[in-house]
C-alpha cells in the first residue's frame, strides 16, 4: 500500500504498434550505419530546415525523431516517385547498403511493381548469387478506415506469390519490433505489410533486440478442438471468436501465420493433425488466396486427419467498397469464423456461412 | 585519349565485335538456348564510357549487355558458358544472355526489362554517396527507354540529390520495331535533361574518341560530387532486334545505311593512315582473339548443366 509521502509511481504510456515500429527501426539504424530509410514524407518538410524539418515523420509518425537523430543522409524524403524509390533502393542495397522504403499504402506498390517483382526478387537468383538485396518495403495495408479501394489493399496473396521476396504481416507490437529487426537484417528483400486497424494497439515492446526469425509462425491462443491459422489483423477477430468458442465448449488453437513468404508449415500442419479441423481466415479477396494454398497443403499431407472440410474466411471477391455497409460486409468478421469454426466442428447445420 | 589508349580501345571494340559475330554464327546453328541480342555497332559506346571509369565503379545494363560485360572485365569463359546455360557461366546459368551480370567487376546485370537498371543505377549511386566511397555508377540505356517513367523518375531523383551517376542513352534509332522518330516526342534524348536539370549531350555514338572525352567529362562531374549526367550517344542499329529478327519494319536500304558509319573501321582506318596500326599487328590481334574465343566457347561446352536438384538454389540467402 503506498503512503502519501511516495511519489505515485507515472504510469508510462502502454507502447502501440506504431511504437515497436519506431524502436525497431532505431535500433537497427543505430546497430548499422548501412541503414538508411527513405520514402514520401518520412521526415518531412524536407529541406525547410528548423523547426518544421523531420518533425512529421511519416503518415503515421513511425519515423518521428530518426531525422533528429540520423541526419538527412540516412533519413531521406523522396519525391512521390514509386518506381524510382524501390528500384533506387534496390540498386543501393545491392551496392552495400540495407535501405528501409516507406511506400505508404501497399495500393501505391503497382506503380513499383517492376522493381519489386523483376529486380528486387529476381536478382540474386538470375545472377547465380552473385547479387544481395538486403531490402525492406514497409507497407500499411488492411481495409476498415473506410479510404476506400485505392487506400485498403492489403495483396498478401500477391506478394506471397513471388520466390525470392519473404513477406511478413506482423499482428502485434512484439511481432511488429521483432519481425522489422529481423526484416532489416535479412540479405533478402523484405516485403513488410502492417494492417491500419493494428498501429494502436497496446502491447508489450520485446526485451532486446534480438529480432524473431523470419518464417516462423506463432500459437496465439493453444486449443485442441480446432485449428484457426491467422494472417495479420485476422488474428485479432480469430482471438475474439475463440474466447466465444470456449464459452460454447470449443477449444480453438489460433496460429498466426506472420510470415507468408516462406510459410511455416511445420507449426500449421503440427496443430492441424493435432485438431484435424482447420478454419483459415485472410482479408484477401476470394479468388486466389494464401489460405486456398494452405488449405490445398493440408489436404495433400493431412487428408486421413481431418475430420471435417477445411472452410475459409475472406473477404468478398471485389475491390475495398467505400461505402461503410459495404465495407463491412467486405472484410472478414469474429461472427463469420464463429460460424466457419461451429461448421466444421459440427455444431451446426451445413449449409450457409 | 593518347594513341595506347586508342588502340586499346579499338582491341576492346574489335573484340566485341568478334564475341557478337560468333554468337549469331553459333546461335544460328542451335545448342544456344534462348533470345540473344547484339551489341554490334554501339561498341564505342561501351568501350569509351566504361574506359572512363575506375575498376570499382558500377554498371547497370540492358538486354543487350554483352559489350557491356566485355568492357567492364568479365571473364570471356564464364561469359559464354553463361550464353549455353552451364553450372561453369557467370551466373551458374541461371540468367542467359539477358541477365548476365558479373558483380566482382561491378557489373550488376544485364536487363530484360526494358528500363529495368536505370534505377538501380541511381541507387549504387546513392550507396556510393552514403558510404563516401567515391564510386560512380553508369546506367546504359537504350532511346525506348527513355519512353518509361522510372527514366524520369530516376533522372529527377538523381538530379535532386545530386547522385554521382551517369545516364548514357545509347540511341540506334530503334525500338524492336517502332522508330525512335515516331515513338519520341523530341528529336534528342539529350534534349530531356534540362527538365530535371541535368547536364546533357549527345554525342556520335560510333566515334570513340568523341564518346570518351563526353564520358571523362560526366563521370569527373559526378565523382567530385557535382551530380548526374545525360549522355546520349547515336549509334544505328547495325542488326536486328535481335539474332534472327527477320526486320519486315525496315527496308535493305535502311539496314545498310545503319551500317555505314562503323565504330571499329572508323577508328582502324584512323590509326593505320596515322601509321599507329598495321594492317599485319590489326590481322594479328584478330587472330588471337579469335583463338581465346575457340577456347572459351570449348571451356562453355565442356561445362555441367545445372542439377536439376538445384532448381531452387540462390532464391534466397
Amino acid at each position: 500500500m503506498s503512503t502519501p509521502d511516495e511519489p505515485r509511481p507515472r504510469r508510462r504510456r502502454e507502447p502501440t504498434y506504431l511504437d515497436a515500429l519506431t524502436f525497431a527501426l532505431d535500433a537497427a539504424m543505430d546497430e548499422d550505419p548501412r541503414v538508411i530509410v527513405m520514402g514520401e514524407d518520412i521526415a518531412g518538410g524536407a529541406g525547410t530546415g528548423e523547426p518544421f524539418e523531420g518533425q512529421m515523420g511519416g503518415t503515421w509518425g513511425v519515423t518521428k525523431g530518426l531525422f533528429a537523430k540520423y541526419g538527412p543522409t540516412r533519413v531521406r524524403d523522396t519525391p512521390i516517385s514509386e518506381a524510382a524509390i524501390v528500384g533506387s533502393a534496390v540498386g543501393a542495397a545491392m551496392a552495400g547498403l540495407r535501405p528501409v522504403v516507406d511506400l505508404m499504402w501497399a495500393s501505391f506498390a503497382p506503380y513499383a511493381f517492376d522493381q519489386i517483382v523483376n529486380q528486387a526478387a529476381k536478382a540474386r537468383y538470375m545472377f547465380g548469387g552473385q547479387a544481395q538485396v538486403p531490402l525492406v518495403i514497409r507497407m500499411s495495408v488492411g481495409a476498415g478506415l473506410r479510404a476506400g479501394g485505392q487506400h485498403s489493399d492489403s495483396h498478401y496473396a500477391l506478394f506471397a506469390a513471388i520466390p525470392g521476396l519473404k513477406v511478413v504481416a506482423p499482428a502485434t507490437p512484439n511481432d511488429a519490433a521483432g519481425l522489422l529487426l529481423s526484416a532489416i537484417r535479412s540479405d533478402d528483400p523484405v516485403i513488410f505489410l502492417e494492417h491500419m486497424s493494428l498501429y494502436r494497439l497496446k502491447g508489450a515492446l520485446p526485451d532486446s533486440t534480438a529480432g524473431i526469425p523470419l518464417g516462423t509462425a506463432e500459437v496465439a491462443r493453444m486449443g485442441s478442438d480446432l485449428t484457426i491459422v491467422t494472417i495479420g489483423a485476422s488474428r485479432q477477430i480469430a482471438l475474439l471468436a475463440a474466447t466465444q468458442l470456449a464459452l460454447e465448449g470449443i477449444e480453438a488453437e489460433v496460429v498466426d501465420l506472420r510470415s507468408l513468404r516462406p510459410i511455416d508449415w511445420d507449426t500449421i500442419l503440427e496443430s492441424v493433425n493435432r485438431t484435424g479441423r482447420l478454419v483459415l481466415v485472410e482479408e484477401s479477396p476470394a479468388g486466389v488466396t494464401i489460405s486456398d494454398a494452405i488449405a490445398a497443403e493440408v489436404n495433400e499431407r493431412l487428408f486421413g486427419r481431418l475430420k471435417a472440410p477445411v472452410r475459409r474466411v475472406l473477404a468478398a471477391a471485389s475491390p475495398v467498397p467505400f461505402s461503410p455497409p459495404l465495407e463491412d460486409a467486405w472484410l472478414p468478421t469474429a461472427e463469420r469464423v464463429l460460424v466457419a469454426a461451429r461448421l466444421v466442428c459440427d455444431r451446426l447445420p451445413a449449409g450457409r456461412d | 585519349m593518347t594513341d595506347e589508349e586508342q588502340l586499346e580501345g579499338l582491341l576492346a571494340m574489335l573484340r566485341i565485335r568478334m564475341f557478337e559475330d560468333r554468337v549469331r554464327t553459333e546461335f544460328a546453328k542451335g545448342g544456344m538456348p534462348g533470345f540473344v541480342h547484339t551489341y554490334s555497332g554501339a561498341e564505342a559506346i561501351a568501350v569509351g564510357v566504361i574506359g572512363a571509369l575506375e575498376p570499382a565503379d558500377l554498371i547497370t545494363s540492358t538486354h543487350r549487355g554483352h559489350g557491356h560485360c566485355l568492357a567492364k572485365g568479365a571473364p570471356l569463359d564464364g561469359i559464354v558458358a553463361e550464353l549455353y546455360g552451364r553450372e561453369t557461366g557467370l551466373c551458374k546459368g541461371r540468367g542467359g544472355s539477358m541477365h548476365i551480370a558479373d558483380f566482382a567487376n561491378g557489373m550488376l546485370g544485364a536487363n530484360a526489362i526494358v528500363g529495368g537498371g536505370i534505377a538501380l543505377a541511381v541507387g549504387g549511386a546513392l550507396a556510393s554517396q552514403v558510404l563516401g566511397d567515391g564510386r560512380v555508377a553508369v546506367a546504359f540505356f537504350g532511346d525506348g527507354a527513355s519512353n518509361e517513367g522510372v527514366f524520369h523518375e530516376s533522372l529527377n531523383l538523381a538530379s535532386i540529390w545530386s547522385l554521382p551517376v551517369v545516364f548514357v542513352c545509347e540511341n540506334n534509332g530503334w525500338a524492336e520495331s517502332t522508330p525512335f522518330s515516331y515513338a519520341s516526342s523530341v528529336s534528342s534524348i539529350a534534349e530531356r535533361g534540362v527538365a530535371y536539370s541535368i547536364p546533357a549531350v549527345s554525342v556520335d555514338g560510333t566515334d570513340l574518341t568523341a564518346v570518351r572525352a563526353a564520358a571523362s567529362a560526366a563521370v569527373a562531374r559526378a565523382r567530385q560530387g557535382n551530380g548526374p549526367s545525360l549522355l546520349e550517344c547515336i549509334a544505328p542499329r547495325r542488326e536486328g532486334h535481335f539474332v534472327g529478327d527477320p526486320e519486315e519494319y525496315r527496308g535493305r536500304e535502311q539496314a545498310d545505311q545503319a551500317r555505314e558509319s562503323d565504330p571499329i573501321d572508323r577508328l582502324a582506318e584512323q590509326l593505320v593512315a596515322r601509321g599507329i596500326l598495321s594492317a599485319e599487328a590489326l590481322n594479328a590481334m584478330r587472330k588471337d582473339w579469335s583463338g581465346q574465343l575457340d577456347r572459351a566457347y570449348e571451356f562453355a561446352l565442356a561445362g555441367p548443366w545445372p542439377d536439376p536438384l538445384d532448381v531452387e538454389r540462390y532464391v534466397y540467402s
